[in-house]
């Protein structure tokens, strides 16, 4: 299963740190990372991969709820698909 | 990885209110037709609790799992005054309480069907089912009904014109409210997927997942882009947008019919607003360059807009129903609320916008002392409108009890509130009296 993980929040030290090791503890890889600012805070986008047989959505999106309220960033979790229908041809 | 795109998608869901409005499973009930009335809905409940037992649980997944809100699910079912004229009731109530029953396990918010094609003439359980109305509307939360009074190859049926008037008068001294579950169409679509007037045409596969999409603000947000620059770049930019959302659309739907294992129908291209700010068609077209909506050029910036949704969104999904076009329902958009409070917006605009929107007078209140004929002149009107100019149009009005002109009435959550509309008060009685139909229009001669 291929999914987007977006965090949205202010700058931290070792934001990067928390979130990609609670994604390795998820068992999620990541094979894409980028970072930008959006309307003045810090936006990162990663692209998560996980054998959805072992992992099942539901636990590696509650994970990252449970981060988000852990670090009070706004943390994302959408299945690859949705991003190609809506913008490709 | 392509940031801008995701950030871009992301953007249209949560700050442009992007959602799926609606994922309506239709689903036939010939197969339950029984000359015992008792046991016929006893088939309807079992098949529609079979059928549509994981419509909520697949829908709600799928807005776990990809992130799009998806307001309503709903069911469509065979219009009931077909398959109740089989058995021997006066009365078809019950089987307006039965959908609600079904509906209420399901969990599914609206079902729809309870409605009568009469276009051209009655059949026996035309004439009873539209003669329950009153009652199973006003006694049932989530059933909703339709009758189609006219169409272009028929005409119209002015004795269901007039009856129709009498019907919502009557529903409305029982309840006001229940008003908005009845719709009056000409030229009514058999794959629907928006209420009240969803029902699932007698042409239709047995079952069916049809999607209706939304998508107001992620229009006018582009088009606040676009600030001054030529007309050609509206109608662009709008086409655009449009094949994006639609794109979401198709891509739901193909994901809900698959994980439901129904054949999946239609993509209803349609901008249906909802009462919250920034999502609203009224503010799309003042977004185009209109003071407020019933200015001059209002329906011009409305044949416009509806015209660019078709052509971007027609691409962007492999089959394309419903009623498709801008909806403009006054209770259910902030900017045509606005519109009428202020006095910008009448009637008699508004009639002339649904000449060229896709559907027709939605969701307007009149206030309570309007007669049953003039709301059956109203019907006469947008039927005219419809059946003339070959497209799908309908009466949702709501003689609001007790009001007058300045008042307003409330519906509640995405249904939102509406304004008590003034209504020319010269009466119509005579002409809608008459009775009999207006033949069908000449399809040459097109001036």
């Amino acid at each position: 299963m291929k999914a987007v993980i977006t965090v949205i929040g202010h700058d931290q030290i070792g934001i990067v740190a928390t979130v990609s090791q609670r994604l390795a503890a998820l068992k999620v890889n990541i094979t894409d990372i980028s970072q930008t600012l959006m309307h003045g805070d810090f936006t990162m986008m990663l692209m998560g991969e996980w054998d959805d047989n072992d992992v099942k959505f539901e636990v590696v999106k509650q994970g990252l709820l449970d981060l988000a309220k852990e670090t009070g960033l706004s943390i994302n979790i959408q299945r690859q698909e949705l991003f190609d229908a809506i913008q490709k041809l | 990885m392509e940031t801008k795109q995701i950030l871009d998608t992301i953007q249209m869901i949560s700050e442009e209110k992007l959602d799926i409005r609606t994922i309506t499973m239709g689903i036939s009930l010939f197969d339950c037709i029984d000359s015992d009335g008792e046991k016929a809905r006893q088939k309807i409940y079992e098949k529609l609790t079979t059928s549509a037992k994981d419509l909520v649980k697949v829908a709600d997944q799928i807005e776990s799992e990809y992130g799009i809100p998806i307001v309503n699910k709903r069911i469509s079912v065979t219009p009931i005054s077909m398959i109740a004229a089989a058995c021997h009731d006066d009365n078809y109530v019950a089987y307006a309480q039965t959908m609600e029953k079904a509906a209420e396990t399901l969990g599914v918010d609206l079902i729809g069907g309870f409605s009568a094609l009469v276009q051209k003439g009655y059949q026996s359980g035309d004439r009873k089912l539209i003669a329950s109305m009153p009652e199973a509307l006003s006694e049932t939360k989530r059933v909703c009904g339709s009758v189609n009074v006219g169409s272009t190859r028929a005409g119209i049926n002015m004795d269901a014109v007039r009856q129709m008037g009498r019907v919502v008068k009557d529903l409305s001294e029982i309840d006001p409210v229940s008003c908005m579950s009845l719709v009056v169409f000409a030229n009514a679509v058999e794959d629907n997927p928006f209420m009240a007037g969803a029902f699932h045409g007698v042409g239709e596969a047995d079952k069916v997942i049809n999607v209706g999409i939304s998508g107001p603000g992620v229009v006018k947000r582009a088009l606040e882009q676009v600030k001054g620059e030529s007309i050609d770049t509206v109608s662009e930019t709008i086409k655009k947008t449009a094949f994006k959302v639609t794109r979401m659309g198709q891509f739901v739907g193909n994901v809900a019919a698959k994980a439901l294992n129904v054949p999946f129908g239609i993509v209803d291209l349609s901008l249906a607003p909802t009462p919250s700010q920034g999502d609203s068609v009224a503010e799309i077209l003042e977004e185009i360059g209109l003071e407020s909506v019933g200015a001059p050029g209002t329906t011009a910036a409305l044949a416009l807009l509806n015209d660019a949704v078709k052509k971007g969104g027609v691409m962007a999904c492999e089959h394309v129903g419903g009623l498709s076009g801008a909806f403009i329902p006054v209770s259910e958009d902030s900017g045509m609320i606005k519109a009428v409070e202020h006095g910008n917006l009448n009637l008699e605009k508004l009639e002339a916008m649904t000449a060229v929107c896709s559907v027709g007078l939605d969701m307007v209140a009149v206030p309570g002392d309007t007669t049953a004929e003039t709301i059956s002149g109203m019907i006469a009107d947008e039927a005219a409108i419809g059946v003339i100019n070959n497209k799908t149009t309908a009466v949702r009005v709501i003689p609001a009890k007790g009001k007058k002109v300045g008042e307003q009435i409330d519906f509640g959550g995405i249904f939102g509130y509406a304004p008590v509309m003034p209504v020319n008060t010269n009466s119509p009685a005579k002409f809608v009296t008459r009775g009999g139909r207006i033949p069908a229009p000449i399809h040459s001669f097109k001036n």
